[in-house]
């Protein structure tokens, strides 16, 4: 029998505001336990929420970068549960009229495009953490994290499958990190994903009964999970049961999920308006200012640089769909360097050693300055693009400036073309039979005497030097 | 010098005079309280307040209400006092902040001399909810004193303090007002900060004040009222002098009455009461005109949806895990929730969360709240057109005076209809007081001053004027001093 999938993702990303999206207290990652927490993050008698305005800018960057609907009056609902680490025994969140509705996100599906339509993405504030295994007898709260703000942006079920998933979650990190809404950290839950997942016989124009997989932070997990899951309700049809409606766990040691707890007995949420916060205007003024100062999309960004700097369109949109690599590219081109030989370094060396060490370019030893002392240094003949990449590899490692490296080891390019001519005299002598085989119209062999020059010099030869006396030598 | 029954204005000015000095009025204070037996105190605030007295005393604190002790309803947080809110599942609770209504009276310079008696988190009309014991009403220890805010306006009533600071949710201070024979006043919605006050039902609550006359009360709303930007809903309007405009002349305004308010049932001490004041407005040059408010009937079965859904949501916080009681022997943590809330909450705060649970769930929602929503906005529709041809609305504060303690406690219904003319100036959100006119059965009766959004002045004028040509609220309970 054929199935097919169809996902929905409710994605929870992080707001990257100073402060809290009701308190003054900071949203700083990794205190310590309950020191980021004011009167109303405890949830004391009395204590009353007053809306952080920044994050409202941030959703609504968000929005307009989806091309989604502003609800420039949007407003509170409680959804009322009892867990230890919600301190007032309800969650503030957008239920009957969030701050975005509507829009897509593009995703990349192997060679082609396809859409996925947003139902909305609403503001809510995140819950403590309770930490069971601290103490053998009790449990433990820190509420650090209670009250930092959510943006939960919510997916029509049009997902496909696993692969589309993390598809679809990678935009949504480019984005929401291009928007400098978020900060993406998955490995700290910044950005994190719900998963539902029901599969149905192909035809069928009903939906199946879905599970939801809660609280996926990486975007390996995301494959592993739904296909976990697929698998699991397909064996379970196919052998004459029924999927029931529940909330599950991946567990990525045994990678499988399992159920935390059936949505049949889950709590009744009494959703109403918060009584608390009158409904939050955003004016149009505001609407003015958050627009006047939108971040530049990868698309766009891609199609100036090509435009602009003549650079390879490949390049460009591997530049382009990072903020770190765009910024620190945009540093150098600014400098007055040569676009196309900044991008063709950035793409090349840069992204290797980048993708060797899993990090990101803020994050490596290679400074924006330095990068900038070695461009020159190319540009103006003192090295060889070769000869850049062993220094490359050095700042790497040691984060020494470009100039000092290439003092103390010689690494100036050879432009005496009297030396040159004796290197490469030299060369064509003890090669005798690739010289006959050149000169009988073996064009290509000119590439191996090149090669043989270089590898003489240590690379150090001027390469549109070494080009000439060849040719002049061998003809 | 006696300083019972002495209004704010006359203890300021024997402090200003140097008659009496703070330490005097404040030590003498606290004789009376222990000596009296109207139970309106749960917390005393002894030491503080008489070091603050004696720093008035040195000339180190000055403003508006200096050295004048006044009582906080125990339902405004204080810091480092304990602040119970009338129930047992506060019973240690001890905030680290000041409500914002605490500290604005605090830096005028009066002295907190301690937390008064209410019903449980302020969820009753008679004071028998409390968890500290019943408040009796001065003028019958047999009586209750009202509620929610019973012990402030018992500790006012009785002569304890001059003023005493009250909350209104439903008729909490007006209700109490009337019953005990003072002045006590609800400002508009959103005039006087929440932030601090133990939450009830947040679109209802607002805090107010008793005072033995309306020029007082006046006074006192110049410091109790603010705008605050810890509380989303307080309003941004420029603050007012409500002295300003406090001895208007009241000549060829109009004073609405209620057609749908059947005041014909009423005892017939109550209707001569109404009638004698609406003849004491005459003769000021008053005109009386009939407004039809046709939606006002549906306020108590509003109210009793709206605030006891929000209550139910409010009152989660309670859940033993980090304040407050919590349950001994429990077993896991549903047990330490169902036993610390069923032993931390009276009877009248669990049937309120029960009702709210209800009206909220989901498959009930649209038939209570969103019903509710509805008529709530119909009621203050009837404000709207009504403040169109009138100044201000007149009516009773009670349906009668001073009840027996325990008559009413085994029929919710007949103790929720003590708010029925109180209830719909708070689904409105406009200003409403209580002063005192006449006595039904030997007890004081209340008469209600509504005005329009943000016209407290209006009322506190109407007020002023009519205890300028009566002295209702010049009669004192022969409690304590000469019994």
């Amino acid at each position: 029998m054929s199935w097919e999938t169809v996902i929905g993702l409710e994605v929870h990303a992080q707001l990257s505001t100073n402060t809290k999206l009701f308190s003054s207290a900071s949203t700083k990652f990794g205190s310590e336990p309950n020191t980021q927490v004011d009167l109303v993050d405890l949830g004391l008698p009395g204590v009353l929420p007053v809306v952080n305005k920044d994050a409202f800018k941030k959703a609504i960057r968000f929005g307009l970068a989806i091309d989604a609907e502003i609800n420039q009056e949007s407003t509170f609902d409680r959804k009322n549960y009892f867990y230890p680490d919600l301190p007032k025994g309800y969650q503030i969140t957008q239920m009957s009229k969030p701050i975005v509705e509507g829009g897509s996100i593009d995703i990349d599906i192997g060679e082609d495009k396809k859409t996925i339509n947003i139902t909305r993405a609403h503001l809510e504030e995140d819950a403590g953490k309770s930490i069971h295994d601290a103490y053998p007898d009790k449990s433990v709260i820190d509420l650090n994290r209670a009250g930092t703000p959510l943006l939960e942006i919510v997916s029509e079920p049009e997902i496909s499958n696993a692969k589309e998933a993390v598809s679809y979650m990678k935009a949504l990190h480019q984005l929401v990190t291009f928007l400098d809404v978020c900060d993406g950290d998955m490995s700290q839950g910044s950005l994190r994903c719900d998963a539902n997942v029901s599969i149905r016989k192909i035809g069928d124009l009903e939906l199946g009964t879905r599970t939801e997989i809660k609280n996926i932070n990486s975007f390996r997990f995301i494959e592993k999970a739904i296909n976990f899951e697929i698998k699991r309700q397909i064996k379970v049809l196919e052998s004459g049961g029924k999927v029931t409606q529940e909330t599950r766990l991946y567990d990525s040691g045994k990678d499988e999920t399992r159920p935390m707890r059936s949505k049949e007995f889950a709590n009744d949420y009494r959703y109403f308006p918060d009584p608390d916060l009158l409904p939050v205007v955003i004016s149009d003024d505001e609407m003015e200012e958050i627009k006047s100062t939108f971040p530049e999309l990868p698309g766009d960004k891609s199609k100036r640089y090509i435009s602009e700097f003549q650079i390879d369109e490949s390049e460009a949109e591997i530049i382009s769909t990072s903020r770190e690599l765009s910024n620190f590219f945009e540093v150098a081109v600014e400098s007055k360097n040569d676009p196309k030989l900044a991008a063709n370094l950035i793409v090349g060396e840069i992204g290797s050693l980048l993708n060797k060490d899993n990090i990101k370019i803020d994050e490596s030893q290679l400074s924006s300055d330095n990068f900038n002392v070695l461009l020159q240094r190319i540009s103006d003949g003192t090295i060889s693009k070769k000869i850049a990449k062993t220094i490359l590899a050095e700042i790497w490692e040691t984060g020494r400036n470009a100039d000092e490296i290439i003092d103390d080891q010689g690494l100036v390019q050879i432009q005496d073309e009297n030396l040159l001519e004796e290197v490469i005299t030299k060369v064509i002598e003890s090669n005798p039979k690739q010289v006959d085989d050149y000169k009988n119209g073996k064009d290509k062999l000119f590439g191996f005497f090149v090669g043989q020059v270089m590898k003489e010099t240590q690379g150090k030869a001027n390469p549109k030097s070494v080009n000439e006396i060849l040719k002049k030598l061998l003809s | 010098m006696s300083i019972k029954f002495k209004t704010l204005s006359q203890l300021k000015e024997l402090l200003e005079k140097k008659e009496l000095s703070s330490y005097e009025l404040v030590s003498e204070t606290f004789r009376n309280i222990s000596s009296s037996k109207t139970n309106s105190f749960i917390t005393l605030n002894e030491e503080a307040a008489l070091n603050k007295a004696r720093d008035f005393d040195e000339g180190k604190v000055d403003g508006d209400l200096a050295g004048i002790p006044i009582a906080q309803k125990d339902l405004f947080c204080t810091k480092n006092l304990r602040t119970t809110c009338g129930s047992k599942i506060l019973e240690n609770f001890i905030p680290p902040y000041d409500a914002t209504v605490v500290d604005n009276l605090s830096k005028a310079g009066s002295i907190c001399v301690g937390k008064t008696n209410m019903d449980e988190f302020a969820m009753g009309s008679s004071n028998e909810t409390s968890y500290y014991g019943t408040v009796k009403n001065p003028w019958g220890l047999e009586r209750v004193p009202g509620g929610s805010s019973g012990g402030s306006a018992a500790a006012v009533s009785e002569g304890l303090v001059c003023a005493a600071t009250g909350t209104d949710t439903g008729g909490s201070i007006r209700q109490p007002a009337a019953l005990c024979g003072i002045t006590g006043i609800k400002p508009t919605y959103g005039r006087a900060s929440r932030w601090g006050m133990i939450a009830f039902a947040s679109s209802l609550d607002q805090a107010g004040t008793f005072a033995r006359n309306a020029e007082d009360c006046a006074l006192l709303l110049n410091h109790i009222c603010s705008h605050d930007q810890k509380d989303s809903t307080s309003i941004s309007d420029a603050q007012e002098n409500y002295l300003d405009n406090i001895n208007n002349d009241l000549k060829g305004k109009k004073i609405g009455i209620i057609k749908e308010f059947d005041i014909s049932s009423l005892n017939r001490e109550v209707q001569d009461s109404f009638e004698q004041s609406k003849q004491i407005y005459e003769s000021l040059g008053v005109n009386f005109v009939e407004v039809s408010m046709p939606n006002i009937q549906l306020s108590v079965p509003t109210y009793y949806v709206v605030a006891p859904a929000e209550c139910s949501s409010n009152l989660s916080r309670f859940d033993g895990v980090k304040y407050g009681y919590r349950a001994d022997d429990v077993g896991n943590l549903e047990d330490l929730y169902i036993k610390s809330r069923s032993e931390g909450f009276g009877d009248e705060v669990k049937r309120r969360i029960l009702i709210g649970t209800y009206v909220l769930s989901a498959g009930f929602y649209d038939a209570y709240y969103k019903k509710a929503q509805q008529s709530r906005r119909m009621i203050k529709n009837d404000f709207v057109e009504a403040f169109k041809n009138v100044d201000v609305i007149m009516s009773p504060s009670s349906p009668s005076s001073a009840f027996k303690i325990g008559s009413k406690t085994e029929d919710p219904i007949e103790m929720y209809l003590e708010d029925l003319f109180t209830i719909s100036s708070n689904l409105a959100g406009v200003p409403a007081m209580s002063i005192p006119h006449g006595f039904a059965n030997g007890l004081p009766i209340g008469l209600q001053l509504i005005g329009n959004y943000l016209e407290e002045s209006k009322i506190l004028n109407f007020a002023h004027q009519y205890q300028k040509s009566s002295d209702w609220h010049l009669k004192n309970p022969n409690l304590g001093e000469s019994s």
